[in-house]
């Protein structure tokens, strides 16, 4: 997509992220880290400052609500002692915590696991330990989204973060938890994630993003960057479960090599407007890329989604399929592009986007997108968007259940092919647990 | 602003005059339309845009001072809006509005009968077959000659119906009852860019009142034809069906191809009152180095129905989102639409509903076919708005590519607001099936036959829709394009 000329008048907004703010920043960080990582976060906040806020006219924030992007009133939080041990109702093989950006616990679970040389970390660790992994994939990846802006910021304010790394032909049974915590009012945190699967490695990541209390104004700023190598199997689940006052980015990159499959779900439930940005380069024969959402909007929420799924090589193959329950007065947007380069022939790339009308006062916009440059292809899009089908509700009222059982169950129902691409049983219930524990409150 | 003729030598070049042609149709072979004849103009507003073109051209045409206020607004309008690259292609920005000539004309009286029209005119529409197909089929024929219509004339028996078909400017002045009323409302001057640009220069074009229940049996035509080289056409078109009424519309459009590029802008505004019909047909065939930027769209009352049928061939750059606003209960919109880009052309067409009224419900299909580096794009707005219960829209666009650079983009936009209302897009880009050719090889048939076959199968049922005579044209003209595209 060719990237507007923005003119000079356009005045940069840093909100509370000032100069000063980032001077404090890197006053806080330990010492020792290394100096390119430092120097990049410099330039990271120049990059930050001199850019401007999204406006009206930029086609990757269109239909986006702009006066909610505020940037003032945030601060970086003080350290917690305590967070709410959330139990998310699956065996773990090593569990995080993070809280206003620090770690709080680390707990390796099964103790075969570092035996195996896998590393599961904060990233302050592995910039120290393993300075090179973390340097070749750290926000290593193009934004090309929309939120360059807040990439930026991301990188400049980055705190800590996970590191996991999984060598080659290692295979981690019970998935890895990660579980990120905002306290306060006016904390802004920005968590990070760095999974790099080794060569034919198999690994399951659960990332959970909430609040210590439902009402209160924060400001989370996240990015993930999945490297899965040759042959490796990557599963990453995000849950997005902020406060319900909180304003969200979240930029994810996945870069899928020859034969590697990557599947990320993304559940998202929390924030009053959160954007969540999604890129997938396929960049080798064979790889496949599996983009699942869901999202439950209810009450004023915005929900914000941008996908780009790239095929850089021939024979490579992405399938994404974004689901979205609108209930009261929420909006949602979905805006997906698939980009086939000139030499990717045999592509196979799919995208649908399903929005499912539970309220008058909904609001639903899709904008889904192809850019082909190669002619031996298969590359279908699709999108709909309605309420329930009166014909399955007519059939299950019919059976004698009645009509908000049945709502209720087609709803679910809804959901359940998405879920159903999930491989583990275990995960699945879970997910379901807690997208109905929101559709019920 | 002169009113000479200095530049343009008034002897007529000499051409190899092939026989016009047999064929029914002008203006779908390419080939067809590419000769010009050169013409002593006897209106030139010169070259580039200012105020003093805007009112040479009000002067000229002798407008009421309601009409000069609205192209002067028009001109304002039109600086203050920036180009719209933040979307659309760069390829925009070659469009030098300085080096452009606004407006040429031979005579501001279009001729009734093709005998008064002047030989050097009447032999360019004579070769295009526009005659005979008016004795053919057409119940009324206005032809364009650059800036104004040369002849225009409508069946006695339409007229006896109270049909009204006349150029804009005629129309304007004899009929401001009828056609002020809705006269740039459907499309507001500041609605982008390049209506904006119309509104301010615009000239010629067709204004069309069908009265109560009436429904014209045979198709209106018009032709348009570009003749000077870095000349800007921007005809208007205004087509009003009373209620019941119903008429379809054909337009169609050649320009001998020019070194240099030529700029062509119509808006369009159609309107169906409660109950009417109206089809409006567009086979575009500009030459290769026309910028084609047209604003289309209908405001459908109750009951209403407006089709659009697009079909774009020729140009450098068209950008056309044929729309309708469904403004009355149970208004039908729809968009049918071939594209077809060669080496050298962008193809960025699309479709437009906006949905106003309970029941309304719209259909857009899209079908377009990339050659050799040819990219078609389609661009789309589906708009739903709060409060509305059943209002239904399909959309299916499906694009083909021959060769392994051509390229395609798909880039819908749906709103929807409310559980009430239904809506699905489905897209999908292919190549034509390897089996599907070795197949008819096998049976006998070229490679380069069976790739017609299998390109004219994918838009067979968009072409069943046209007229019969564009039909055949069309299969005819995908068979040429089709040469020499494949190995």
């Amino acid at each position: 997509m060719s990237a507007s000329t923005l003119p000079s008048s356009r005045s940069a907004t840093a909100g509370a992220f000032t100069a000063e703010a980032f001077q404090a920043h890197l006053a806080s960080l330990p010492a020792g880290l290394p100096a390119w990582w430092i120097e990049r976060k410099r330039a990271a906040y120049e990059r930050f400052a001199s850019a401007p806020m999204p406006v009206r006219t930029d086609e990757a924030w269109r239909f986006s609500n702009l006066s909610g992007l505020t940037l003032d009133g945030f601060a970086p939080p003080p350290s917690v002692t305590a967070t709410p041990q959330a139990s998310i109702g699956i065996r773990k093989s090593a569990r995080l915590v993070f809280a206003n950006g620090r770690l709080f616990s680390r707990e390796i679970l099964d103790p075969h696991l570092e035996a195996r040389g896998v590393i599961v970390d904060t990233l302050q660790q592995a910039l120290l330990r393993h300075p090179e992994l973390v340097r070749e994939h750290l926000l290593a990846q193009p934004s090309r989204l929309g939120s360059a802006k807040f990439s930026a910021l991301h990188e400049a304010f980055l705190v800590d973060g996970a590191f996991i790394h999984v060598p080659r032909g290692v295979e981690v049974e019970l998935p890895i938890g990660i579980f990120t915590y905002a306290s306060g009012t006016g904390a802004a945190v920005f968590p990070h994630t760095l999974i790099v699967a080794g060569e034919n490695s198999r690994v399951t990541v659960v990332d959970y993003f909430g609040s210590t209390n439902e009402q209160e104004v924060q400001l989370a700023v996240g990015a993930n960057d999945l490297y899965a190598s040759h042959g490796a199997q990557l599963t990453y689940v995000g849950k997005q479960d902020w406060s319900h006052q909180a304003l969200s980015f979240q930029s994810n990159s996945t870069v899928v090599r020859r034969d590697a499959r990557v599947q990320s779900l993304n559940l998202h439930l929390g924030a009053r407007q959160a954007r969540h940005e999604s890129l997938s380069q396929l960049q080798a024969p064979g790889a496949f890329s599996e983009m699942l959402a869901l999202t439950v909007a209810h009450d004023d929420q915005e929900f914000d989604q941008r996908t780009l799924q790239i095929h850089q090589a021939p024979n490579t193959k992405s399938d994404l399929l974004y689901k979205n329950a609108l209930l009261e007065r929420s909006r949602t947007i979905f805006s997906g592009l698939i980009i086939v380069d000139p030499d990717a022939q045999k592509t196979d790339a799919y995208q649908s986007n399903r929005n499912l009308m539970l309220s008058d006062d909904a609001e639903a916009n899709s904008l889904p997108g192809l850019e082909i440059q190669a002619n031996d292809v298969r590359c279908t899009h699709g999108a709909t968007t309605s309420r329930i089908d009166p014909e399955q509700e007519f059939y299950l009222q019919s059976r004698g259940i009645d009509k908000s059982a049945a709502d209720e169950l087609l709803t679910f129902g809804f959901f359940e092919d998405v879920l159903n691409r999930l491989s583990s049983d275990e995960l699945h219930v879970a997910l379901r647990n807690l997208i109905q524990t929101k559709f019920k409150r | 602003m002169k009113k000479t003729s200095d530049l343009d030598s008034p002897a007529a070049v000499e051409l190899d005059e092939p026989v016009p042609t047999a064929n029914p149709v002008a203006g779908i072979d390419q080939t067809r339309g590419d000769f010009k004849y050169d013409v002593a103009y006897e209106f030139d507003a010169g070259t580039g845009l200012n105020e003093r073109t805007v009112d040479y051209i009000s002067s000229v045409k002798k407008e009421a001072a309601w009409i000069r206020d609205f192209r002067h607004h028009a001109l304002k309008v039109f600086r203050a809006k920036p180009m719209p690259t933040h979307w659309a292609t760069r390829d925009l920005e070659n469009i030098d509005f300085d080096k452009i000539r606004y407006y040429l004309a031979q005579g501001q009286k279009p001729k009734r009968t093709w005998e008064e029209v002047p030989d050097d005119i009447k032999k360019t529409f004579e070769r295009l077959g526009i005659p005979e197909q008016e004795r053919k089929y057409l119940a009324g024929v206005e032809a364009q000659f650059d800036s104004e219509a040369a002849y225009s004339n409508v069946k006695d028996i339409v007229a006896k119906q109270g049909v009204i078909f006349m150029n804009s400017t005629e129309a304007l002045r004899e009929h401001p009852d009828i056609f002020r009323k809705w006269f740039g409302k459907v499309i507001p001057t500041s609605d982008n860019k390049f209506s904006a640009l119309n509104s301010a220069v615009f000239s010629g074009g067709s204004f069309i009142y069908v009265p109560k229940g009436v429904k014209v049996a045979q198709p209106l035509q018009a032709y348009f034809r570009i003749n000077a080289e870095n000349f800007g056409q921007f005809e208007r078109t205004l087509i009003i069906a009373d209620e019941g009424a119903e008429v379809t519309y054909m337009e169609g459009c050649t320009a001998p191809k020019f070194s240099t590029s030529t700029l062509h802008s119509a808006v369009v505004e159609l309107v169906a009152l409660k109950g009417a019909k109206i089809q409006y047909i567009t086979v575009q065939n500009w030459a290769n180095n026309v910028f084609n930027l047209v604003t289309k769209r209908g405001l459908a009352h109750e009951e209403a129905e407006i089709k659009w049928i697009d079909c774009n061939i020729g140009s450098r750059l068209t950008m056309k989102y044929p729309g309708v606003v469904l403004k009355g209960r149970k208004a039908r919109g729809e968009v049918i639409s071939i594209a077809l880009a060669n080496d050298g052309q962008h193809q960025d067409t699309g479709a437009k509903m906006i949905h106003a009224a309970d029941e309304t419900s719209s259909n857009v299909v899209s079908k377009s076919i990339s050659v050799g580096q040819g990219r078609a794009t389609y661009r789309g707005q589906i708009h739903i708005p709060r409060r509305l219960k059943g209002c239904k829209n399909n959309t299916e666009c499906d694009a083909l590519l021959i060769n392994t650079n051509s390229r395609t983009d798909t880039y819908p936009a749906i709103t929807v607001r409310g559980d009430r209302n239904y809506v699905q897009h489905e897209a999908s880009v292919s190549k034509v099936n390897e089996e599907m050719i070795f197949y008819m090889q096998q049976r006998g048939l070229t490679e380069g036959q069976a790739m017609s076959l299998a390109v004219n199968g994918f838009i067979n049922d968009l072409a069943r829709q046209f007229p019969m005579e564009y039909s055949v044209e069309l299969k005819r003209l995908i068979d040429l394009e089709m040469e020499g595209s494949v190995g």
